[in-house]
């Protein structure tokens, strides 16, 4: 007995000496700072790292500063990292943009893909529901069950939801017998593959690089609808870097950004090239969003 | 003459009392079956099984460090917070405060540090030691409030509050302590895992991220991982290297995110103020915003929750009574018990997300698959303690055996012990369907995601405030009916 009074009283005070440790240790400051990048998580998740990886090692050989990659599991997380200053430089989808720019003060969009402008999302159906290929608005979507992407995703969720509501006058829950959210695009697909919801709504280049790469049976789910087009992916820049990095930072790395023609590195986002942005660009976005009351 | 009144057991009464709750539940519950094409994706999913990859694995060693290393600080600082609660358990307002932050699921703690201290260790540390403080706290309170006071009463007079403490009290208790210690260690690997689904390095970031893919052969291998850790657990986990793992695991869990005082004030003054207060608008529109709140998004959520946390404790408990005899020694030798232990261990650390997802392929959308995924999960818990429990008990040598066993002589033995195990339970069972409010069911969990997802806070926090009332008010109806009942759980397996 008197060996566990003494492990429990040695468990005390290791524990405590050990949460003090985690508490203190990281609040002593590195010298050298690194540039820190993320991506939302909107594919492909498991490649992200090796995909986004190379994209910090261009980036960090061209600015001459350590350039780092963190993976985040969600839009939203994206968005809190950024404003919180853990990360300061970001390739996001056009709502966690918006939010992001409204949220930090000074941020900036000063890149974007050269399909980004004319962005689209497909509404998809299994085939049991009879739903076919069509120019105007598939009204026979009606009282099916539905699923968007992520709550936070411009394609998967915002532009659908708005043109679902232009076209039905009604909002999604009015409309279908149930609505659910996958989480990301390549699920979408996959759920409404098995019919376990019966119609989706996802991003037009992760549909099409699913049936180039026939990762999908397209006998049994089919793309039906196309939206019209919108702005989305952008990359977006906090405004103190400056102070930080220097004078003139923001533009060094926009520059490296536009810069990039590496077929290898595109394929990361996958982009054909980038092009300039600006924050006026997304107005439309953050419009939509406010009409929607997704952001306030 | 008239004839004897026969009066029904409370346990009887209560048990169709429930039954007939979840029954008027099913009534408003959406439990349709809707698939048309499940068998190519779990068709996928089960090939997964035979085509076992680590590729974009790469961190695998890492991960497993990860989760064992913040499952051993969590539940090591919440077991010595708890016991230091547990010596002031008899003040109101620290049952009170405990109940509280019980109530609140350990994925909803880690979605509010990381609000303000990101990917620090310090997020899954606190979202795993707060809770486990809190049901440490109650659980020792109980364990020194049952156990023999004869050594402290011949103590000398006059003998100091902590000398007496450590010895009159925790020699007697120590073996007791330990158990259930070492009971919430298999929990907070579970829980240390599951935070890997909303960011932290554990286990769950490359499952989520695998399962969210369809790289079956991935999840295969990391699920396949997390049974054999837990499964083992006892031939690793010894007290004596406590002390170097908890050393070792301070380094694992280190990262070179730094803390900001901008973010952590920032969160406090800002973010979780109500938006039309901190833009300085009228009470008016402060009351307008907290009744939309609470009309459209708490009360439809606390409805579900409930429908659903109903019928699935019902579930459950059918689940239990048809699980525990595969695990008892009343029933089975070792070898089926031992088949019976590896289906229960799988069913009881699979994260029940996972569960609900899969049969959400074979069924569509609706209750029902977070209802069975909540059921098998909470019946495999449950079936394992009851069956433990039953191990215990002496039959006399002509006792029948089969069916009649089960019905005649197990059943009546343990069911006090089972309803006190379930109603425990009730309380967890309420808090899990937040995570499956994720799938689309519209629980508190749902609209506590959604409010994070739009990086409204101050919205998230209301409804995490309701939850964990929620969660309060079931917990003392809990206390009332086991009171009610006169059952008392075991001590070591509670």
């Amino acid at each position: 007995m008197y060996t566990s009074i003494r492990a429990l009283f040695n468990r005390t005070v290791v524990s405590i000496a050990i949460a003090s440790a985690v508490i203190v240790t990281p609040l002593q400051a590195e010298e050298t700072k690194t540039l820190v990048f993320s991506a939302i998580p909107d594919q492909d998740e498991s490649a992200l790292k090796a995909r986004f990886g190379i994209v910090a090692d261009y980036l960090s050989k061209t600015l001459e500063v350590p350039v780092k990659y963190v993976p985040v599991k969600s839009y939203a997380a994206a968005v809190t990292s950024f404003r919180n200053d853990q990360v300061q430089l970001a390739w996001f989808g056009g709502l966690s943009g918006v939010k992001a720019r409204l949220l930090v003060p000074g941020a900036q969009a000063i890149a974007q893909g050269e399909e980004d402008p004319n962005f689209h999302s497909y509404i998809i159906a299994h085939h049991s529901t009879g739903l076919k290929v069509s120019e105007d608005f598939p009204k026979g979507i009606e009282g099916k069950t539905f699923t968007f992407g992520s709550k936070g995703s411009t394609s998967g969720r915002l532009m659908p939801e708005f043109n679902i509501r232009e076209n039905m006058g009604k909002g999604p829950e009015e409309i279908f017998k149930t609505v659910g959210f996958s989480g990301n695009h390549s699920r979408t697909v996959t759920l409404v593959e098995s019919g376990a919801y019966e119609v989706g709504a996802v991003n037009f280049k992760v549909w099409d690089k699913m049936v180039e790469e026939k990762k999908v049976d397209t006998s049994k789910v089919s793309a039906i609808w196309k939206t019209p087009a919108y702005p989305d992916y952008q990359w977006t820049i906090r405004g103190d870097v400056d102070a930080k990095w220097g004078e003139g930072f923001t533009e060094k790395v926009k520059q490296a950004l536009l810069a990039m023609d590496d077929p290898k590195l595109l394929a990361s986002f996958p982009r054909k090239s980038f092009i300039a942005a600006t924050n006026e660009d997304f107005a439309p976005i953050l419009n939509t969003a406010k009409e929607l009351g997704l952001v306030d | 003459m008239t004839k004897p009144s026969f009066q029904h057991s409370r346990r009887w009464t209560l048990s169709w009392c429930f039954v007939a709750i979840a029954a008027v539940c099913l009534l408003f519950a959406d439990i349709r079956i809707t698939t048309y094409d499940p068998w190519t994706e779990l068709g996928r999913l089960f090939s997964g099984l035979l085509n076992l990859s680590t590729v974009g694995l790469d961190d695998l060693g890492f991960t497993l460090l990860q989760t064992v290393a913040f499952a051993l600080l969590g539940v090591t600082l919440g077991s010595v917070c708890g016991l230091s609660l547990a010596l002031i358990f008899h003040w109101r307002w620290v049952r009170i405060m405990c109940a509280l932050l019980r109530s609140v699921h350990e994925i909803f703690w880690a979605l509010i540090f990381l609000q303000f201290f990101g990917l620090h260790p310090l997020t899954g540390l606190l979202a795993l030691a707060i809770p486990y403080t809190a049901t440490f706290a109650k659980i020792y309170a109980e364990i020194l409030e049952e156990g023999d006071l004869s050594a402290l009463n011949v103590l000398a007079h006059g003998t100091g509050n902590i000398s007496s403490f450590f010895y009159a009290r925790v020699p007697d208790l120590y073996q007791h302590f330990k158990t259930y210690t070492a009971y919430r260690m298999e929990c907070g690997l579970r829980s240390s895992a599951i935070l890997g689904f909303i960011g932290l390095p554990t286990l769950g970031f490359s499952l989520s991220t695998s399962f969210m893919e369809g790289l079956y052969g991935q999840v295969w291998v990391l699920l396949i991982l997390f049974y054999v850790l837990i499964a083992t657990m006892r031939y690793w986990l010894r007290p004596s290297l406590l002390p170097l793992y908890l050393i070792a695991s301070v380094f694992i869990v280190n990262n070179d995110t730094e803390l900001s005082m901008t973010n952590i004030s920032r969160f406090f003054t800002h973010d979780i103020v109500p938006a039309p207060i901190r833009n300085g608008e009228s009470l008016a529109s402060f009351w307008q915003w907290l009744s939309d709140l609470l009309m459209t998004q708490a009360l439809p959520g606390i409805m579900n929750t409930l429908v659903l946390s109903q019928i699935a404790l019902v579930a459950s408990a059918i689940c239990t009574l048809l699980l525990f005899p595969l695990v008892s020694k009343q029933f089975f030798g070792r070898f089926p018990r031992s088949v019976g232990h590896f289906f229960l261990v799988i069913m009881r650390s699979t994260p029940e997300y996972l569960l609900a997802y899969i049969l959400l392929l074979m069924w569509g959308p609706s209750m029902l698959p977070a209802i069975v995924a909540l059921a098998l999960h909470n019946g495999a818990i449950i079936g394992h303690l009851v069956g433990r429990y039953s191990d215990e008990l002496v039959m006399r040598q002509d006792a029948s055996f089969g069916l009649n066993r089960y019905n005649y002589e197990v059943l009546p033995r343990v069911y006090g012990q089972f309803l006190a195990f379930l109603f425990y339970r009730w309380e967890v069972i309420v808090r899990e369907t937040a995570i499956l409010g994720i799938l689309g069911v519209a629980t508190l969990g749902f609209y506590i995601d959604s409010a994070i997802q739009e990086i409204r806070i101050d919205r998230a926090v209301v409804l995490i405030i309701i939850t964990a009332l929620l969660n309060l008010a079931i917990d003392m109806v809990s206390r009332r009916v086991r009171f009610w009942l006169r059952v008392k759980t075991d001590l070591s397996i509670r």
